[in-house]
């Protein structure tokens, strides 16, 4: 029993040594490309936190693969806030009874504070004159897109040609076969969003990456030394981020009136702005006015239309379904 | 048999052509790179917030791992050599373990153990403990991948010895305490530290279990190499080779010190 004890009082020195005590700290576990976005909106909330509630707290962020990031949160990762890629992977987690199961209906817009849409990153001055979703099906064409399996933002590339394919053609056939001939020009399928990019505007590998418009844009404002042309296609998809309030981890922490107040400033006009400046959709029209440049107008459609996360989940991403087929040839 | 002069020289030149190509210029490479953009920028990189709180995360894990595999490879390395005793093989081959293991599973395997879905989770739970996504999760899958290297490099050393030289100081009236000090200790030594330097390079550098139970709370939870991987995805690659230079001069110091330490090991013993 003893060594049992002499362990326990270790690890518990470990953590207090590991866990400072004054200020309260809220826990924001997001997905890659926000990181500059929530590294500015921290600052600006933790600023309006101590004016309106004169308390300072300590924001804290971690940023992987949004999956893998749901992933975590399951298993213990004690975030207060999930701010991840798409609802599934909330759901995941409220599957797990760690969120409230209606959370998408909490807040307003879906709770999604901003959007993204799908578009096309090019080589400069855009040789191989690529405009829309059709030119990615030509045989000159090399494209460049994450694994839909294991990536969050390529289950949204695929679905945008699917969306694409579903409103131009007219039968099932037709639009099997386009999504089949996009994935047939891909060049590497990388497993990661991130990884792509750095396939594409690195390794100068593919004539064509198709990502989040928010990644184009700051891959754009990054990479100065390699130029690229981003091009926006008539049609894509509304990318919704979700945001929750991550149950489990605020009722132990006592945290909950932060992390909602942390989330509600996030459609204030300080955060909406500041979703803007990193390239995010803002839904605010009087905002959005503002960055009207940075986004140009296109057609939207949105998951629901597709069939919801869960039966396209089920369709077109679980083992054998139509993404596989792809390769493996079922319906050719 | 007979020295053959061609086939020395051509080997010589293809082994000075190897370690050149895939190891000394990708090595450099990592330097230019990281100064690319200049000195101030490389200073910023290392001076910041985030990269002090990792390099101070990866040293702290280094400072708690190292001793406690040290003081368990010298246990083991005792146990193993001085001593008969059943399953001894199996000893052996558990100890080598964690070198079969990959890390990956190393890291799932305590997010397994841990987790509030768990075998301890609830334990855990219950006594307010955070041990995955914490320091504590960090220190014990660092432990677990350098667990084999100080008792593997003693192993040797120590069967070599033999026994006869204890068993006389004993005989002659040392305790145990005075045998390991001024017999043990002084044969054993070089391979002590060899073995040292090998886990604390090791410990500073592990990537795969780390990452699985890091959790990737900047400022908290961000180890040296997890760091380098966030900014190199951000694109702040001066940053991210600036602080892997930082990392490959610790290797390079632990290559010098090692191969001190072996040129020592040769003058010494005869």
């Amino acid at each position: 029993m003893r060594w049992q004890v002499f362990i326990i009082l270790s690890l518990s020195l470990l953590v207090l040594a590991s866990c400072g005590t004054k200020p309260r700290e809220l826990l924001n576990v997001s997905y890659d490309p926000t990181r500059e976005l929530y590294q500015e909106f921290n600052v600006a909330f933790q600023q309006h936190w101590l004016q309106t509630h004169n308390e300072e707290v300590i924001i804290r962020q971690s940023h992987g693969s949004s999956g893998s990031q749901a992933r975590a949160i399951i298993d213990g990762l004690p975030a207060d806030v999930a701010t991840l890629a798409l609802a599934y992977d909330i759901d995941a987690i409220a599957a797990k009874e760690i969120i409230a199961t209606d959370w998408l209906t909490q807040r307003p817009n879906n709770s999604s504070p901003y959007t993204s849409t799908i578009v096309f990153l090019v080589r400069k001055g855009n040789p191989k004159q690529i405009t829309d979703w059709d030119d990615l099906i030509r045989e000159d064409v090399s494209v460049i897109t994450p694994n839909p399996k294991t990536s969050g933002g390529a289950r949204w590339n695929y679905l945008a040609a699917l969306g694409y394919a579903q409103n131009t053609y007219a039968t099932e056939q037709q639009v099997t076969d386009f999504v089949h001939k996009l994935y047939r020009n891909v060049a590497v399928l990388d497993t990661g969003a991130r990884a792509s990019t750095t396939t594409f505007a690195e390794k100068g590998i593919g004539d064509v990456l198709i990502t989040w418009e928010n990644e184009a844009l700051l891959a754009i404002k990054q990479l100065q030394a390699n130029d690229f042309t981003l091009v926006t296609p008539s049609q894509s998809i509304l990318a919704e981020p979700s945001v929750a309030v991550v149950d489990r981890t605020v009722d132990e922490h006592d945290t909950r009136e932060l992390a909602e107040a942390y989330i509600s400033y996030l459609y204030s006009e300080v955060g909406q702005d500041l979703a803007a400046k990193h390239f995010y959709r803002p839904r605010d029209e009087k905002i959005a006015e503002r960055y009207r440049e940075q986004f140009p107008p296109l057609t939207l459609f949105t998951v629901e239309q597709l069939g919801g996360w869960q039966s396209l989940q089920r369709i077109h991403f679980s083992d054998g379904g139509k993404f596989d087929q792809i390769y493996t040839g079922g319906t050719k | 048999m007979r020295e053959h002069k061609g086939i020395k020289l051509a080997l010589i030149f293809t082994m000075y052509g190897y370690i050149i190509l895939f190891l000394l210029v990708p090595l450099l490479f990592i330097f230019t790179k990281a100064l690319e953009q200049g000195v101030a920028v490389y200073l910023a990189a290392i001076l910041d917030e985030e990269a002090r709180s990792a390099i101070r995360l990866t040293l702290l894990v280094t400072a708690i791992t190292v001793p406690l595999n040290t003081l368990f490879g010298i246990s083991a390395a005792w146990a193993i050599t001085k001593f008969d005793f059943k399953g001894k093989q199996l000893l052996l081959s558990l100890i080598e373990l964690p070198f079969a293991v990959s890390p990956v599973i190393a890291g799932l395997m305590f997010i397994l153990f841990f987790s509030p879905s768990g075998v301890l989770g609830t334990v855990i739970t219950d006594f307010g403990l955070r041990i995955i996504f914490s320091v504590p999760g960090i220190v014990l899958a660092t432990m677990f991948v350098t667990l084999p290297f100080v008792a593997r490099e003693l192993i040797p050393v120590m069967e070599a010895q033999g026994r006869a030289e204890e068993e006389a100081a004993i005989s002659l009236g040392a305790n145990g305490f005075q045998m390991f000090k001024r017999v043990t200790l002084p044969a054993i030594k070089w391979g002590l530290l060899y073995g040292v330097i090998l886990c604390s390079a090791r410990a500073v550098g592990e990537f795969g279990a780390v990452s699985i139970v890091s959790g990737r709370i900047r400022g908290m939870t961000n180890t040296m190499p997890l760091h380098i991987e966030i900014l190199y995805n951000e694109y702040q690659f001066a940053a991210a080779f600036a602080v892997a230079s930082l990392m490959s001069l610790l290797a390079v110091i632990t290559l010098f010190i090692k191969v001190w330490i072996e040129h020592r090991t040769h003058t010494s013993t005869r």
